[in-house]
């Protein structure tokens, strides 16, 4: 089951201005002094200023307005207000203000509202200081907008000296913060200061509402300008004991395009010179115990990670397959396992998840994200609290029955136990459709026949035993001697031959009556009939033999008067064997 | 012959037959558990890539083949028949589905979609991956199914263990090596049971399966002309030896009939099922079992002088019946350039024929033929098992153990040919070795469980030998009276010595005349000798395995898309530059630009960089390749006009200078001069040579210096370590500054292997300059020059 929470958090927020002045509502909120203080040593711009507000009018004030021209206002990334508490060096930032965007009417065109809500309605002549932070993406313009390898990046940065606000304002300072490296150039206006990396415009005093001083500040950036065009998290919920995140994205070098060649040989001899504006690797930070890390791409594992973990974070050190100059662009997948108990709590007969929404990497910035929180089969009662604006988290409420995880191994040896009973009932249930149908009596019948043609078999088998001890019993006449010792022999192999002779009648006869056995018949009674002829040779042989032996005939005679029946007891023997591998064959 | 168990006497036979049964039962399932566990040891061992690289698909054309499972699974089946893939052999293209074996595809593709249909989310990858693995296990069952046919259930279980681990199969079937022999040796082993086992029993039933798995491997394999050849072989054999029965009419008729109708379905075979030379001999062979088969009725229905009237009628009327169909065979040959052979089948019959006439063939290096060690490394032990094999297939010669023989004589003779045949006798090995083992087995443990004394006195064991002395002196006698006598296989199995014993027992019979000793089934070897030579057996086998192992986990794991060497502390680094530079390719260039590269990696570059390229593994058109080639060995400016003919962006070459990687394509360079040289005459071999020699230092000629392979493979190299030395010809280069005109680097990679060029665009015209007349004239007299190298123009 997938809960898709598909969030815009840029361009989410559009306003439609009606130029229609209703000034009385504005003018009696006046902003007595506005320090404003921009961190542009990422590719992210951090807007930090400090209001402090006061009524001058005679109405209580319940809400105060942001304003942020349009062109940046589709770039905000981040915006919270916070009230500060205490004078001095006990300030200390409190509570949290609601910022929801507003449409306030008569306000000129190209400008974005929000509104902050206070706590509690500001009376007349009191006053109130806030911290406002803001976060622009997209906000830096490489200029030029193409580099070549060596060159190194240069970008715009454009904002106004002045704060642009529907309230006048007495006393304001801007300070904008830039990375440790050349700055080409900035607008120059009065009160303006470069100090190293720092630039500050102001104190101004008394401007009117809407007052806008444009400035331009060009300098040089050679952080990583890593932009994550599309990311893909799935969060995927097992009651046995682990949380999986996967993390698809898609990212590009979002700095000043490169042209022309790349030249290995260059980047890997002077990589601070030659390939300065590119970016070789990113950092994540996952929670601490993340386990199971992988990192891969379309076409395979990419062996150039590193991951370093402690107690309180797990940091994982990725490099793409190639470094990323400008404009160039890859694709991977991070995925890694989490402790369950440290996300998913209970209470109340609900469970609910606690993770951060957005991207664990460092520096980086994402224009869309997709966040996909798979639970588990059987969950119930779905809830989504994605308070994002104020928070980096977000929770899943959700109700899922403990049993249910035992569901599926359930269903998988319930599958096994039947495939095996299927098995069972196969092997033992006969599955012809009529017993009364000529095929099935005639299956029927024929295994009869085979039985008893075994059997026959296995009669005259002992038959051609019982041959061998007479032969045998000749053997051991020529070697002792001992007439009466073969009579004997011979006494009982007539008995034994006479009983199996008597076992066979039944068996011809039941062959011989049932219809299947027809072509097999003849063969058969070939079989038995050149058995007996067999027996009887031989008893004539066994006869002869003992008869010359009591007449004290020499041995060549006895042979010669043997020789004709011995030849004849050679061939039958293996007509039998002949016969009997043919009836084997059918 | 009847056997020693059946001639038990009447009061012992109930209990024999019970404890018989009993055991036949524990047999079974032991034999059962013994398979499985076979089973298993083929799919583990073949896992070492996964464990020690990644899974992953491996090497160059089961990338092709991923691909098209890729599509197969996405667009469903009609649209892979009828796919024309527009990214590979630009501007021709080609039609997929009517020239790709679709067994592999379509087996993996089904095996995808039960699985997801069983809700298991494998990736099409990961079936990919395993899909070979998977197959080594059931070719090894198949293995035991025939052996067992040829030879009983030892034997089998013997022939699947050593199929389950044979280095040659392992080398084309561990996890990721997703290519068409994988399943195709499946098919093959299972079609020869199929097979003998129709021979064995004479079932219809059977010779439909057999249809079927034939068809099966005409789906998956060129090599199923192997089987359509060695079958009608063995049957010429046995009507030749008078073998002829109804049974080998049973198993050779349908498999034709049926087997060609279905092997015409496949689209890649289509008509050639009938068409060309490689399935004649199996239409011949149809004809002569008919005649035979003729003969032997008739030589039923009449008396035999009848009968001899009759055969010299039929003689003279088959023999011009045999005789027109010939003239008309060799008409339909003669008709066609090749004879009808295709290129690769005529390099089997003449190992000299590719490196004659086709250096696309012989380019490749698994077309070459083996060395004496690649045959140790391959087959290890079996090769000195496969000769005792033979023998026992011998005694008795039965229609199965013959069709081994011919088996393993007629593979030995293609692995000679082709290291890639290799693969069809590795199976055939198995089985003999198999045989030979288990017969050994059989013998020595016979021996020693003869001698033991505490099993002497076992009252069964007793019986039987009783039964044995008993019948040894009838079964001597009716041996000579019938030699031709065949016994079941089973039974022979277990009674055929070998023949040193044999004389050793004609020697004890001689010495000591009392009745035990005068048996001549049951050959016993001193209880030592025979101790110590199980122990020899188990030695060798002990060796098999061990260096079954190390083959499966040291040679022939390396997927060769990701290389890596051991650091000398013992660290691992990784080169992973082919897969970067795919990868930058695929983010980074536009989704329709043509690549141009040797076609060793148009599989690779169409599966992982998803980018339309020139020529592939699919060597189908040498015109093409032999263009791209010629690219190659021109100069610069006629290079960039070739390719920008084509439409090429971006080129990209394959070098291995930098980290000394040996097969990159300045080693394959003279095959692409020699290719090119075969269609474009301008291009010639002796150019690029010194003296016969292929050098690329100072002495090198300036037509190999000045052509674009070596270009694009050393430019800028010099400026790595200041001299120029190349790490695989370990030689200073021999130009070392020089600088690109048409084309400009845009990528190499960590490791400098894969290194990819843009093709400049045009020069404006510069607005008026003078002598516009003469400027456009040379052009034009340029294009005509141009227009006799360049095919494209």
């Amino acid at each position: 089951m997938g809960l898709g929470l598909g969030v815009m958090r840029t361009i989410e927020f559009l306003l439609l201005i009606i130029a229609i002045l209703s000034a009385p509502v504005l003018s009696d909120l006046i902003l007595s002094k506005v320090e404003r203080r921009i961190d542009l040593t990422s590719q992210i711009a951090r807007i930090a200023s400090t209001i402090k507000a006061e009524n001058d009018g005679s109405s209580s004030v319940s809400e105060i307005l942001l304003s942020i021209p349009e062109v940046q206002a589709k770039n905000l990334a981040y915006l919270t207000a916070k009230l500060v508490e205490g004078k001095g060096k006990a300030k200390t930032s409190g509570v949290a203000l609601a910022v929801e965007p507003a449409n306030p009417k008569g306000m000129p065109p190209a400008l974005s509202f929000y509104t902050m809500i206070l706590p509690k309605p500001l009376a007349n002549g009191d006053s109130v200081t806030l911290d406002v932070l803001a976060a622009f993406t997209h906000s830096l313009r490489p200029f030029p907008e193409k580099i070549t390898q060596a060159d190194i990046q240069l970008v715009v940065f454009q904002d106004t000296a002045h704060y642009l606000s529907p309230y006048p304002v007495k006393v304001q300072s801007l300070t904008l913060k830039l990375p440790d490296a050349r700055i080409e150039s900035y607008t120059k206006l009065e009160n303006t200061k470069g100090l190293g990396s720092e630039i500050k415009y102001g104190p101004y005093e008394n401007l009117p509402p809407f007052s806008y001083s444009p400035v331009a500040i060009h300098f040089e950036a050679n952080q990583a300008f890593a932009v994550a065009r599309e990311l893909v998290r799935e969060i995927e919920i097992s009651h046995w004991g682990n949380v999986q995140v996967t993390e698809h994205y898609d990212i590009v070098h979002g700095g000043a395009m490169s042209k022309g060649e790349f030249s290995r040989l260059d980047y890997q001899s002077k990589p601070q010179i030659r390939g300065a504006s590119a970016f070789k690797h990113l950092v994540a930070k996952l929670p601490p115990r993340a386990h199971s890390i992988y990192y891969r791409d379309a076409i395979g594992n990419i062996s150039t990670s590193h991951v370093r973990g402690d107690s309180k974070k797990t940091e994982i050190l990725i490099e793409p397959r190639y470094p990323l100059f400008g404009g160039w662009k890859t694709a991977f997948t991070i995925g890694y396992g989490l402790p369950l108990q440290d996300f998913v709590f209970e209470s109340e007969g609900k469970r609910f998840l606690n993770f951060s929404f957005g991207s664990p990497m460092h520096d980086l910035v994402t224009d869309s994200i997709t966040l996909k929180v798979v639970l588990p089969e059987g969950s119930k009662y779905l809830s989504v609290s994605t308070p994002f604006v104020v928070q980096q988290e977000e929770e899943v409420y959700y109700q899922f029955n403990a049993l249910a995880m035992l569901m599926e191994p359930f269903m998988l040896i319930t599958g096994i136990f039947f495939l095996f009973v299927t098995c069972i009932i196969y092997v033992h249930v006969d599955l012809s459709i009529s017993k009364s149908s000529a095929s099935y009596l005639a299956k029927l019948q024929w295994d009869d026949v085979r039985a008893t043609v075994q059997q026959i078999q296995n009669t005259v088998n002992q038959c051609l035993s019982t041959h061998e001890k007479l032969e045998a019993s000749l053997r051991d006449l020529s070697r002792t001697g001992d007439v009466q010792a073969c009579k004997a022999a011979r006494k009982a192999t007539d008995g034994l031959l006479k009983e199996l002779s008597k076992e066979l009648k039944p068996l011809i006869s039941f062959l011989q009556s049932s219809p299947p056995a027809a072509h097999i018949l003849p063969k058969v009674e070939e079989l038995v009939a050149k058995e007996r002829e067999l027996q009887e040779r031989l008893m004539a042989k066994h006869s002869t033999i003992v008869d010359s032996y009591e007449k004290k005939l020499g041995g060549r005679e006895t042979e010669n008067r043997v020789a004709s029946v011995q030849q004849k007891i050679v061939a039958l023997r293996q007509d039998i064997e002949d016969l009997m591998e043919y009836i084997d064959e059918i | 012959m009847a056997s020693p168990e059946s001639a038990v006497n009447g009061p012992t036979m109930t209990a024999g037959a019970a404890s018989k049964s009993l055991r036949n039962a524990f047999g079974g399932v032991i034999a059962f558990i013994i398979l499985v566990l076979i089973g298993v040891l083929a799919f583990s061992i073949r896992l070492f890539s996964v464990i020690k690289y990644e899974s992953v698909i491996h090497e160059f054309d089961p990338y092709f083949n991923y691909r098209v499972t890729q599509f197969l699974s996405k667009n469903g089946i009609y649209d892979f028949w009828n796919w024309f893939d527009d990214r590979t052999w630009y501007p021709l293209g080609r039609v997929i589905g009517g020239t790709v074996y679709p067994g592999l595809t379509l087996t993996a593709g089904t095996i995808w979609k039960v699985v997801n249909s069983l809700n298991i989310p494998l990736s099409v990858e990961t079936v990919c991956v395993f899909t070979a693995p998977i197959f080594s296990a059931f070719a090894s069952w198949a293995a035991y199914l025939l052996t067992k046919e040829v030879k009983g259930p030892g034997a089998g279980l013997t022939a699947a263990a050593l199929l389950a681990m044979v280095p040659s199969y392992i080398s084309r079937s561990v996890a990721g090596s997703y290519d068409n022999e994988a399943v195709a040796i499946f098919a093959l082993v299972f079609t020869f049971y199929l097979y003998i086992k129709t021979l064995n029993t004479g079932s219809l039933f059977y010779a439909t399966l057999n249809a079927l798995a034939y068809f099966y491997m005409v789906c998956s394999w060129g090599g199923y002309t192997f089987i359509i050849n060695l079958i009608p072989m063995h049957v010429l054999l046995c009507i030749v030896t008078g073998r002829y029965s109804s049974r080998l009419y049973i198993a050779y008729a349908p498999l034709v009939v049926l087997g060609t109708l279905l092997a015409s379905l496949v689209p890649v075979v289509g008509f050639n099922a009938v068409l060309t030379s490689e399935h004649f001999a199996s239409f011949l062979v149809f004809i002569i079992i008919h005649v035979v088969a003729l003969a032997y009725y008739i030589k039923g229905i009449l008396s035999p002088k009848m009968f001899k009237v009759a055969v010299t009628l039929v003689v003279s009327a088959g023999l011009a019946v045999c005789c027109a169909v010939i003239a008309i065979l060799i008409a339909v040959v003669a008709s066609s350039p090749t004879k009808g052979w295709s290129g690769r089948s005529l390099t089997l019959l003449d190992p000299t024929y590719a490196s004659k006439y086709i250096p696309i063939i012989a380019s490749v290096s698994e077309h070459q033929p083996p060395t004496w060690p690649s045959y140790f490394m391959d087959i290890n032990v079996l090769a000195f098992l496969v000769p005792a094999g033979i023998i026992a297939c011998f005694m008795p010669l039965t229609d199965s153990s013959s069709f081994v023989i011919l088996y393993i004589v007629t593979s030995v003779y293609f692995s000679g040919v082709m290291v890639r045949l290799m693969l069809v006798l590795a199976p055939a090995a198995c089985i003999l070795s198999g045989i030979a083992l288990s017969e050994a087995f059989n013998v020595l443990t016979r021996s020693i469980k003869f001698q033991l004394p505490g099993i002497a006195g076992n009252p069964s064991i007793a019986v039987r030998m009783w039964c044995i002395m008993s019948t040894s002196k009838e079964n001597g006698s009716s041996t000579v009276v019938a030699p031709n006598d065949i016994p079941k296989t089973e039974e022979a199995a277990k009674e055929k010595p070998a023949k040193k014993n044999r004389k050793k027992e004609k020697e004890n019979v001689e010495k000591k005349p009392t009745p035990s000793k005068t048996e001549k089934r049951l050959l016993v070897l001193p209880l030592e000798a025979s101790v110590i030579a199980v122990l020899l057996l188990v030695l060798l086998g002990a060796f098999y395995v061990v260096h079954c192992v190390w083959a499966a986990a040291e040679a022939y794991s390396a997927p060769s898309i990701v290389l890596t060497s051991h650091s000398n502390d013992g660290g691992l680094h990784v080169f992973d530059d082919f897969r970067e530079a795919y990868s930058w390719l695929s983010h980074n260039t536009d989704v329709d630009d043509k690549v141009a590269s040797w076609w060793d990696y148009g599989y690779q570059t169409t599966a992982m960089a998803n980018r339309t390229v020139l020529v592939d593994n699919n060597t189908w058109n040498n015109t093409h390749i032999a263009t791209v080639g010629t690219a190659m060995s021109s100069p610069e400016k006629q290079a960039w006009e070739i390719f920008h003919s084509l439409d090429v962006k971006y080129v990209l070459v394959v070098f291995g200078g930098v980290v000394g990687y040996p097969s990159d394509d300045i080693n394959k360079f003279l095959w692409m001069v020699r290719i090119g040289g075969g269609v474009f005459p301008h291009i010639k071999e002796p150019d690029y040579l010194r003296d016969g020699q292929y050098r690329i230092d100072a002495q090198a000629t300036p037509t190999m210096l000045n052509c674009l392979m070596y270009k694009l493979s050393y430019f800028r190299f010099v400026e790595t370590d200041g001299k120029g030395f190349d790490r695989v010809r370990r030689t200073e280069i021999g130009k070392k500054h020089f600088k690109l005109t048409h084309f400009e680097e845009v990528f190499t990679t960590h490791h400098w292997m894969v290194r990819i060029y843009k093709l400049k665009p045009q020069r404006n015209r510069i607005r008026g300059k003078t002598k516009k007349s003469k400027s456009s004239r040379s052009v034009s007299s340029k294009r005509d020059v141009r227009g006799k190298r360049n095919p494209w123009h």
